[in-house]
């Protein structure tokens, strides 16, 4: 527009950013976001953060890490310093192959990649299979960051029904059909079968094999995310789709949880055909994984009581889960619901009708309460009532706090809605990226 | 090569610690540039503690929202007597709030868009229709909604249809218990920063804002490229004289001290209207203020850097 009174431009318009033009496609969402500011404010420590799903580390031993590490490198330091393979160090591949056994996981080193984090796992798996327009089905709701990572390969993602006992057999069908009838291709079912991210909730024994028999009568692979498997609380382990399918499943494993994310050590385990496209990937993107952290893990492997140190994580969760819990029965509003996790990280929480989580967080960060609204894990903008409370990190007395102060602005919400009535709410400018605090 | 050394304080806790933090990290490298010894300093509950343990030269203020514009941490460094560049405590206060200083610079005649302040008692208390209705009456469609206090475009919203108030008004609300309804003026939006010298307070040349999507929102002011800038903005001489008197005037009138930005439309009228004044504003690789110094054929640390020796100068007031 020009102004009024106005003169011919004595300079060009500036964008403050000339490579605009030069972006790929893929980059349009790629924008600031008013969520991601809000969650800037929630890493202060005045702020209960029940947003990101960060370990409780202050449960490892980290005085004997640091000797361990230091020893590393001084009797190590040249290997672990240097360059390694892109499929990753044959001994953590085969330390891999044995934590993969306590799920009933049989698998041989060779078909393993290690990756970093499972994210890369994520990113290479999609990289490999899928063109854009390809269509991908995600539990609802799914992880954000693998939305993220989907969306960044121009995927289309149809979400899948959940309800207590995980991922419904028969939504499952109808989501097939429905994408077969509108002349998409399904490229791959992505699931996170063990207390799930975010919404808690665990896919019953009986439903795996149902769920693995529709993919393989409609030529769709199963990617299986499941990096809390070994986080049950009472120290129950589910049978892997993977140890159930072995040609059918592409499955991603992580240390981030049973032992320390900053690692970024996962991996994936695929059919020996994929495994070959994946290393090549693998190389084209990293080279090799880090040879360092590969080497902490195998030292941490073979001489720390790891499987102890599980069961310290396990009970770590168990006491947060609890008093999460009864934090929520004692103090939120009628009208809300919840999941009850029996593993992992997080409680997905369902807030009275006309309420919208995401609109509301700027008053729960002035109220010094963070979590991740559930429109994050949709990637159809659903979850409006929903969000997602992760009590892995905050102490006990820490989580009551947060959950008394979420209880108070969901009471002032609601009066905000009794005074103006169920509304629709706009959307906060910009993307819901994942991030280490929504991740 | 200065022997100053300043400590820069961002973040804080307020919903804009985001940006605060990056306008921080900007400013202390310009500072260093310009020959400066720099801190940075998060404000948080260490801070009297640093500050009377290790006293710097000045403090520069590069908190926005809440407690780095309502005048509190000023309090602080007045207390401690501790030089800082930057509006003082009080004068923040008028400024901080939006519609104490529209009426403060209504009341002396100059121009800014019929306003309406509504806190949420008052919907409770009458029923939100009524007011609703009686607030379109008054201030007719489009009108702008924004959150009584804060900055960053956080909460503000274009409402075009009478029934899209609710919502607007409930978004809003989130952000603060009070919201300032605004007539809408079309026309276009410019940023005129205001910087003290010698010869007292002057206008830096208008940045013209030209969003991509048509609202300078949060995305549009902190994505490179969505919106297109003009510094100086393309405004007639008279116009571009206007806008920079306006900005003066509303430094001078409301107390402000070494550094403002006023934001202002020239409405297709061509009547120059007052918006809001910052006291603290924004330095991030997107923000206005630099742009303008830029214009002028100044640098951020260099200006600054005088900030701080009219500061000391000045003493812990």
């Amino acid at each position: 527009m020009t102004a009024p009174g106005s003169q011919p431009a004595q300079q060009g318009a500036r964008s403050l950013d000339p490579h605009l033009s030069r972006y790929a496609a893929r980059t349009a969402g790629m924008t600031a976001s008013e969520i991601r500011a809000l969650f800037a404010v929630a890493s202060r420590p005045e702020v209960v953060s029940l947003a990101g799903g960060m370990p409780y580390l202050a449960a490892l031993p980290l005085d004997a890490l640091s000797a361990d590490i230091g020893r590393l490198v001084a009797t190590e330091g040249l290997t672990a310093l240097q360059y390694g393979s892109a499929q990753g160090m044959p001994e953590l591949r085969e330390q891999i192959c044995e934590v993969m056994a306590l799920e009933g996981i049989r698998a041989h080193p060779d078909d393993v990649v290690v990756t970093v984090g499972s994210q890369m796992g994520l990113d290479m798996v999609t990289r490999v299979f899928c063109d854009p327009g390809d269509v991908v089905l995600a539990e609802a709701p799914s992880y954000v960051g693998a939305l993220g990572t989907f969306s960044a390969y121009q995927a289309q993602v149809v979400h899948v029904e959940m309800d207590d006992a995980g991922l419904v057999p028969e939504a499952l069908r109808a989501a097939l059909a429905a994408v077969a009838a509108s002349g998409r291709r399904v490229k791959f079912l992505y699931t996170i079968p063990n207390f799930q991210n975010p919404a808690g909730v665990t896919l019953s024994v009986q439903r795996r094999t149902e769920v693995l028999e529709i993919c393989a009568q409609h030529d769709v692979l199963v990617v299986e995310d499941n990096p809390y498997g070994l986080l049950g609380f009472d120290g129950q382990t589910y049978p892997a789709l993977r140890s159930v399918e072995a040609d059918n499943v592409v499955y991603l494993g992580s240390f981030s949880k049973t032992f320390a994310p900053g690692l970024r050590v996962g991996w994936v385990l695929a059919p020996h055909a994929v495994r070959e496209k994946l290393v090549l990937a693998a190389e084209s993107a990293t080279l090799c994984p880090p040879a360092f952290t590969q080497a902490v893990v195998t030292r941490y492997l073979t001489q720390h009581d790891w499987k102890g140190q599980i069961k310290t994580y396990q009970e770590a969760y168990r006491e947060r889960r609890d008093a999460t819990l009864s934090a929520m029965e004692q103090h939120l509003p009628s009208g809300c619901t919840w999941t009850k996790p029996d593993g992992g990280f997080y409680v997905w929480l369902t807030v009275p009708e006309g309420l919208d989580t995401k609109a509301m967080l700027p008053r729960a960060v002035t109220q010094r309460v963070a979590y991740v609204p559930g429109t994050a894990f949709y990637a159809d903008s659903f979850g409006s009532r929903q969000m997602r409370l992760s009590y892995c990190y905050p102490t006990p007395e820490r989580i009551r706090e947060g959950v008394r102060r979420l209880a108070a602005v969901l009471e002032g919400e609601m009066e905000l809605l009794s005074t103006f009535g169920t509304v629709h709410r706009r959307n906060l400018s910009g993307p819901q990226t994942p991030t280490p605090d929504t991740a | 090569m200065s022997d100053r050394w300043v400590a820069v304080l961002s973040g804080g806790l307020s919903h804009e610690r985001d940006v605060s933090l990056r306008s921080g990290r900007r400013l202390s490298a310009a500072l260093r540039t310009a020959g400066l010894t720099v801190e940075e300093w998060d404000a948080d509950g260490g801070l009297l503690d640093r500050l009377r343990a290790n006293r710097p030269d000045a403090v520069v203020v590069a908190m926005h929202g809440g407690e780095g514009e309502n005048g509190s941490v000023q309090s602080i460094l007045e207390m401690l007597d501790v030089p800082y560049v930057g509006t003082d405590s009080r004068s923040c206060r008028r400024a901080w709030d939006k519609p104490t200083a529209k009426s403060e610079l209504a009341r002396v005649g100059l121009n800014t868009p019929d306003w309406v302040v509504l806190p949420h008692s008052t919907f409770r208390e009458l029923g939100a229709q009524a007011v609703l209705d009686a607030l379109v009456e008054r201030l007719g469609l489009p009108l702008i909604l924004k959150p009584d206090q804060g900055g960053s475009a956080l909460g503000t919203q274009v409402v075009r249809e009478a029934a899209e108030l609710p919502a607007a008004m409930v978004g809003c609300l989130a952000y603060g218990d009070t919201v300032l309804a605004e007539r809408f003026v079309p026309g276009v939006e410019v940023a005129v920063g205001v910087l003290e010298g010698p010869g007292g307070p002057e206008a830096l040349p208008a940045v013209e804002i030209s969003p991509q999507c048509g609202v300078y929102d949060y995305t549009a002011r902190y994505t490179a490229g969505l919106t297109e800038f003009h510094a100086p903005a393309r405004l007639s001489p008279a116009a571009a004289e206007e806008v920079g008197a306006l900005a003066v005037a509303a430094h001078r009138l409301l107390g402000l001290r070494d550094v403002s930005r006023t934001t202002a439309i020239v409405g297709e009228d061509g009547a120059v209207n007052f918006i809001q004044v910052n006291v603290s504003p924004g330095l991030t690789e997107t923000s206005l203020l630099p742009m303008a110094l830029e214009a002028a054929g100044r640098s951020l640390g260099e200006a600054f850097a005088e900030l701080v020796e009219r500061a000391v100068a000045r003493g812990g007031r």
